[in-house]
């Protein structure tokens, strides 16, 4: 009975998105009030069917219901609840509906914080956000419906793959989810601008929460998805340029340019056309992720049982939603009036550099990406891109952005000022400089690429830090907006830093150990100490037993594990990390050899928390932007016609 | 204008390639060995340990080399296929029993009916190694010269029969 009321539920909801979709917009270009006056009551009622739907396919999981097929290929009744719960999201159906539940609490977020949107604006933001519901839950409904039922009944399920049961499942596909999707508000604000003619300062400052929010969102998902790889995989990599990792992956870069470009956009009122493309793209690149994935053209280690049938339906949507809106960009961007002029030195002009930086770099993943498909649509052949192409291409197109996001603090608007610059950024270079030439001397061994790196990092956390001297000596006090970009490049020197000495100074050693062997590298000892049975709930286990010492420090203990669960039969790593600030040890169960020996992976990875430290740091940030007072006091101010101007002129930083 | 209609057209050939890429399988890769001449052995016949088969023997013929074992639970599912096709007599099927213990392979075939004409034994593998077998079962089409025309990873399908193997039969027939 409940798998056929969440059916019923996402039907419902498939029409009312209908109707979202179709009255609202009707509305808002033939002036009908009451058309209108649909979009809020609608988006909210989708919501709650979609939440209702949600609910009955996590309770079908919940509760073992073997007849639902989703329940039985994808969970079994040893798995423990919180994975029968994220299970929910584990299949190609299930995570299409986690999918629209994040995209109807956009809507919902949208129709209940947007009281000072002027109202035929906010019809047309959630008629478009109602269509994009109706290509997502028709695509649910005709082809991958996720309540479908299994008769008879299988008397118990095909277990959840091993790999996904991990906490990581549990957080990282929502907030994944809820980033890719959070490009929708922006990318409908766009369109309602586009369709509206109203492309100016006041369009920037609405979108921009919208967009810090997606973009934060999308930043942990991907955090926690590296974080997750590189401790589950078992081989300490934390980052595989995998296809689906680019795909969450190009939008985050795309949604960077874009929250760079809504800030010029809204203070000084240039760029309009060009914020309004990337506004567009980022969110048609969440939308080309969906295909890449869903459809199954290229392989991944994400890959979902395939069906050309799905492939086509996505591939008719996204021409349809992308293809419409860029054929609108194109029709109405010529009409957008041209922005305040600005100087080659400028504020400006480094964001414009910066975010045309970061549009290049996601064209170069992407085409890395899809080159496979390519030249095997051309008849060319089969190959793989890895990570060589993307290291070597990716870098040295980051490089320059980052240096260029070291001095954008440091410049005026408009038109900057040569030699303050110079004055401003001679510490800053002087910084990078000394971090560049000794740290690596700390790790005894000097190479070039470590120091590029570490000069990238030390010159833009420098260049935040110049800024903010700079903001206090000039007596204004600076707002969290401002600290919060500050701290957001401070977290990408952070990251970059820890990429790099991961990149230069890790070690590792593939070892034949038997109980009482010991290595020594990397500054540590390591002891074998020996293999014992261990079982959880639904698997059996060989559980080694490592300890690491560092010469006159504490004994560390690690416990990799080499896992066969019940089900499935395939056998896991399980690897055993003992983490710091200044480096991991991690440790991975290889086979059993003759006797009681045993393959042992070990890494020394220095200072590799940083790399998801600098991502949290760059999240954390937009809790600070979204917070800043601005942004509420411009919405009590937006009913006032003359608040625009004032505004601009308002906020110089 | 034209500079606005850039993004456009980049995106209108991208999901041509896109809809060119649905049709294509990732997984399927291209054996090396197709059009190249099937590499020679000297094995066992199975049911006559004393006797050995050269592939040399089935020159002027156009047959199927069928990679299997009765351990290969997949096997199991080609099988009935192999039988009807055998016994319709479109083409000879020769065996290759890979990594298998002679006693079960000859049960196994007692069991399930023995589609082959004869099978040789491979029970290191190493045959299948020059062969580039990825896991059983695999079938190779033969043609007359001893080329290989035609590798199937996995268990042949009736579709795969239908629309590959048996047209490229007929043709190299002719």
């Amino acid at each position: 009975m409940i798998p056929e009321i969440g059916h019923f539920a996402l039907i419902v909801a498939l029409a009312i998105a209908l109707v979202q979709a179709a009255l609202p917009l009707t509305g808002a270009a033939r002036r009908i009030p009451g058309f209108i006056a649909v979009a809020r009551p609608a988006a909210q009622g989708l919501f709650v069917f979609v939440a209702i739907a949600f609910g009955c396919l996590a309770w079908s999981f919940y509760s073992n219901d073997f007849s639902v097929l989703n329940v039985a290929t994808n969970s079994n009744s040893r798995l423990p609840t919180a994975y029968r719960i994220a299970a929910t999201w584990g299949s190609h159906e299930g995570s299409l509906l986690l999918w629209v539940l994040m995209l109807s609490l956009w809507m919902l977020a949208v129709s209940v914080f947007s009281r000072s949107l002027p109202e035929d604006m906010v019809a047309r933001i959630l008629g478009i956000m109602g269509l994009i519901a109706v290509g997502f839950l028709s695509f649910m409904l005709f082809t991958s419906n996720p309540f479908e039922r299994l008769i008879p009944a299988a008397p118990d399920g095909r277990d959840l793959n091993p790999l996904l049961q991990d906490p990581g499942m549990v957080f990282h596909p929502p907030m994944l989810y809820m980033g890719y999707v959070g490009f929708s508000v922006a990318f409908s604000f766009a369109i309602a601008a586009l369709l509206d003619g109203r492309l100016d300062a006041t369009w920037a400052r609405w979108s921009r929460p919208w967009t810090t929010a997606a973009w934060i969102f999308l930043t942990l998902g991907i955090a926690l998805g590296s974080f997750w790889a590189y401790y589950e995989l078992g081989w300490g990599g934390w980052w595989f340029w995998d296809p689906v990792e680019n795909a969450s992956f190009m939008p985050w870069l795309i949604g960077t340019a874009l929250i760079h470009s809504l800030a010029v956009t809204e203070k000084r009122g240039a760029f309009k056309a060009w914020t309004v493309l990337l506004a567009i793209i980022a969110f048609s690149l969440s939308l080309l992720g969906t295909f890449l994935v869903r459809s199954g053209v290229l392989t991944s280690v994400h890959a979902f049982a395939t069906d050309p049938k799905r492939g086509i339906f996505i591939l008719c949507f996204l021409a349809v939603v992308i293809g419409g809106s860029l054929a609108l960009y194109a029709w109405r961007a010529n009409r957008v009036a041209p922005g305040a002029r600005f100087d080659l030195l400028s504020r400006e002009s480094m964001l414009l550099a910066n975010s045309a930086l970061l549009l290049v770099a996601c064209g170069a993943v992407m085409l890395g990406t899809l080159y496979p498909l390519f030249l095997d649509a051309l008849g060319l052949g089969k190959i793989s891109v890895g990570p060589p192409y993307f290291d070597s291409v990716f870098m040295p197109l980051m490089a320059p952005a980052i240096l260029l996001a070291g001095i954008g603090p440091l410049i005026a608007w408009r038109k900057g000022d040569a030699a303050q610059l110079v004055r401003r950024l001679r510490w800053v270079a002087i910084a990078a400089l000394l971090g560049a030439l000794f740290v690596p001397l700390a790790f005894g061994r000097w190479a070039v690429l470590a120091s590029v790196g570490l000069l990238l990092g030390f010159w833009i956390i420098a260049g935040a830090l110049a800024a903010l001297a700079v903001r206090l000596r000039s007596g204004t006090r600076p707002g969290p907006a401002f600290l919060g970009m500050l701290l957001a490049h401070a977290g990408i020197g952070v990251f970059v830093i820890g990429v790099t000495l991961v990149k230069s100074y890790e070690t590792e050693r593939d070892l034949r150990m038997a109980p009482g062997d010991t290595a020594q590298f990397g500054g540590y000892e390591f002891r074998f100490e020996g293999v014992r049975e261990a079982n959880g709930p639904n698997y059996t286990a060989a559980r080694a037993t490592i300890t690491a010492q560092r010469s006159g420090g504490s004994v560390v203990r690690l416990e990799p594990e080499k896992r066969v669960y019940l089900v499935q039969r395939n056998p896991m790593t399980e690897a055993a990390i003992d983490a710091g600030i200044s480096r991991d040890l991690y440790v991975s169960l290889g086979e059993a050899v003759e006797g009681n020996a045993w393959t042992v992976r070990i890494h020394v990875k220095p200072f590799i928390r940083w790399i998801w430290f600098g991502c949290l740091m760059m999240a954390f940030v937009g809790l600070l932007a979204a917070s800043d007072r601005r942004y509420r006091a411009v919405r009590r101010l937006e009913d006032a016609p003359a608040a625009d101007a004032t505004v601009i002129r308002r906020s110089p930083a | 204008m034209k500079r606005v209609l850039l993004p456009l057209g980049i995106f209108i050939l991208l999901v041509g390639f896109l809809a060119v890429g649905l049709k294509l399988d990732p997984r399927e890769v291209p054996s090396p060995l197709v059009g190249k001449p099937a590499p020679a052995f000297e094995l066992p016949v199975l049911h006559q340990p004393d006797k050995r088969f050269v592939p040399a023997d089935m020159r002027g013929k156009v047959w199927l080399l069928n990679v299997w074992a009765s351990w290969c639970a997949s096997c199991r599912d080609e099988h009935p296929l192999l039988v009807d096709l055998s016994k319709k007599g479109v083409l000879p099927i020769l065996g290759l029993n890979y990594k298998d213990r002679g006693e079960d392979a000859q049960r196994w075939l007692k069991q399930y009916g023995d589609p082959y004409q004869l099978s040789v034994v491979d029970a290191d593998g190493r045959i299948g190694i020059d062969y580039g077998v990825y896991g059983v079962p695999e079938t190779y089409l033969i043609d007359r010269e001893g080329v290989i025309r035609y590798k199937q990873i996995g268990p042949i399908t009736p579709a795969v029969l239908e629309r590959k193997i048996l047209p490229l039969v007929t043709s190299l027939n002719r």
